[in-house]
């Protein structure tokens, strides 16, 4: 097949758009955190573009891709993955861009989930363990399931082998399942091995930097085109409908989170407008082919009034995840994929399915919350176990003095920002930050 | 010669710093402080979170002045920094025993 210059030009630039939002998600962690592990935040993800970029290449996209016909994982055939180069993309179809440029686009998707768990240990996580952990956990968890869900057979000229989810009809068009059901499960898992920051609740952690975080959320919302609209794997109608979906959908969880704070606490936050934005860009990233405009609409209110909710569970529970990975993408994720179940339409994508408001019946909902399960359950075992051991061999947290010193000076030897030399440069309105680090640093 | 202090909102520097030069007061330092009076601070919430800032950020401001002219110093601070609200700050004035100025080696008013 002759390969398409526009269908590859805008997968490449999609595959650079979602590695963007890795470096975007640490801007918007970075700023939640305090002044004393801002670093050690934002390098959990920037090492994450390290450590999956090379065991990608390596066996990881073989695994996810490869054909076996078992439906749990690929094979090693890929391995190194120079076979690909002359090859074009086989995934379910033929499509008319270079196997490589999926490859690499497939790449981002499994930087960002690892990098996405980090937000639940800020703080508190040995930087060693983190590198253990990303590499194990993309290995183990990672690839398996993004073979069950993302994997539709063929990806070897001739081959069949696809995932078992996928073979089951789940829809997940860009990773509601195998990116944030996974990561918020894990992110969860997490929790549960390393155990609260010290202090936790009592002493206050609030953001040292919130500027940071709109950024970040800007940032992520920009690189989430690439994930949504270019996982069309082509410059095509299905790719303006994810865009456009994106696009509503993320606006109006941004409305909803603010509306849900008005009313309960008073005031609309710019922490509550980034983090609604997330919670709709996660909700509609299943959905976002499968859905009308107004169906996205739905979805995004829905994301970011619930997942405003559901962010104060961990008080409740007593579970110190720490940004909120469980209650934006755990739970953002389960509202996209089963939303599915009800806003689903043929008349939008003929490769999808009608949901319940299209006469579908239950049978839609029954198999998004079939895979949204099966993913959520995998995980959280598994990351369980992995986290155990990576705890009883090296141990995965930093001792107390270093946590309450500082994770970037301990883990790092750095420290962000060197506002205490400047003499006379401290004075006005930035008063509030340089103490605040004089008592951190 | 009497040492005044005040401390006052931040974003009221500029207007005391002018008052103060308005009345005859040649120099001054000023440090960044923290802390609470009867407003105890204030709260902020993050993502439904409330936390409770005890510590406020103010602005010390201090001044040596001849004995005549601390009350009208202290006067012309209170009428800059005041807004009405709570938080607005303090001020205060101590008797001062020795001042030297380290350049000459004088003392006392001369000093000043």
């Amino acid at each position: 097949m002759d390969i398409s210059a526009g269908d590859t030009a805008w997968v490449l630039v999609s595959a650079a758009l979602v590695l963007l939002m890795t470096p975007g998600l640490a801007f918007f962690y970075g700023g939640m955190v305090r002044v004393k592990s801002v670093l050690n935040m934002m390098m959990m993800s920037f090492v994450a573009i390290g450590i999956v970029t090379v065991l990608w290449v390596l066996y990881g996209y073989s695994l996810t891709f490869g054909d076996t016909g078992n439906g749990f994982i690929g094979d090693l055939k890929n391995v190194g993955i120079g076979e690909l180069v002359d090859k074009v993309a086989t995934n379910g179809a033929v499509y008319p861009i270079p196997a490589l440029a999926f490859a690499m686009f497939q790449l981002m998707f499994a930087i960002i989930t690892v990098a996405l768990i980090s937000g639940a240990i800020a703080d508190r996580a040995k930087f060693l363990a983190w590198c253990v952990f990303a590499a194990v956990w993309v290995s183990v968890v990672y690839f398996p399931v993004a073979h069950w869900v993302f994997d539709f057979g063929g990806a070897e000229a001739g081959g069949s082998g696809a995932g078992w989810l996928a073979n089951k009809g789940v829809l997940d068009f860009a990773g509601g399942t195998a990116v944030h059901i996974n990561a918020g499960a894990a992110g969860l898992a997490l929790v549960l091995v390393l155990g609260k920051r010290i202090g936790w609740p009592k002493t206050p952690m609030k953001p040292h930097n919130l500027p940071l975080v709109l950024l970040g959320s800007g940032l992520l919302w920009f690189g989430w085109f690439g994930f949504n609209a270019g996982s069309a794997l082509g410059a095509n109608q299905t790719a303006a409908v994810a865009f456009t979906n994106t696009m509503v959908a993320t606006a109006a969880a941004l409305l909803g989170w603010l509306a849900v704070e008005r009313l309960r606490d008073g005031h609309a936050t710019s922490l509550g407008a980034a983090s609604g934005a997330v919670a709709g860009l996660v909700a509609i990233t299943p959905a976002c082919a499968f859905v009308a405009p107004w169906g996205a609409v739905v979805i995004g209110l829905l994301a970011g009034s619930i997942c405003a909710v559901a962010v104060g569970l961990k008080y409740r529970l007593g579970y110190d995840d720490s940004l909120d990975v469980v209650g934006v993408h755990l739970a953002g994720g389960l509202v996209g994929c089963l939303a599915i179940g009800f806003f689903a339409t043929r008349e939008v994508n003929t490769a999808g399915k009608d949901g319940l408001f299209y006469g579908g019946g239950w049978g839609v909902l029954g198999t998004q919350a079939l895979g949204a399960f099966s993913v959520l359950a995998y995980s959280f075992i598994v990351t369980l176990v992995l986290g155990f051991i990576i705890h009883k061999l090296i141990g995965f947290r930093v001792d107390k003095d270093a946590e309450v010193e500082g994770i970037d000076l301990d883990e790092h030897l750095e420290s962000a920002y060197d506002l205490t030399s400047t003499v006379g440069g401290v004075l006005g309105p930035r008063t509030a930050k340089a103490s605040h680090m004089e008592v951190s640093a | 010669m009497r040492l005044v202090t005040a401390i006052v909102k931040p974003f009221k520097l500029d207007e005391v710093k002018e008052a103060l030069e308005a009345a005859g007061v040649n120099g001054m330092t000023v440090s960044e402080a923290s802390g609470y009076g009867r407003q105890r601070g204030h709260t902020e919430v993050y993502r439904g979170a409330e936390y409770t800032v005890d510590l406020v950020p103010k602005v010390r401001v201090e001044v040596l002045v001849e004995d005549d002219d601390a009350e009208a110093v202290i006067e012309a601070i209170v009428k800059a920094a005041q807004t009405g609200r709570i938080g607005d700050g303090k001020v205060w004035s101590v008797p001062v025993d020795a001042v030297v100025r380290v350049r000459t080696g004088e003392r006392g008013v001369d000093a000043l």
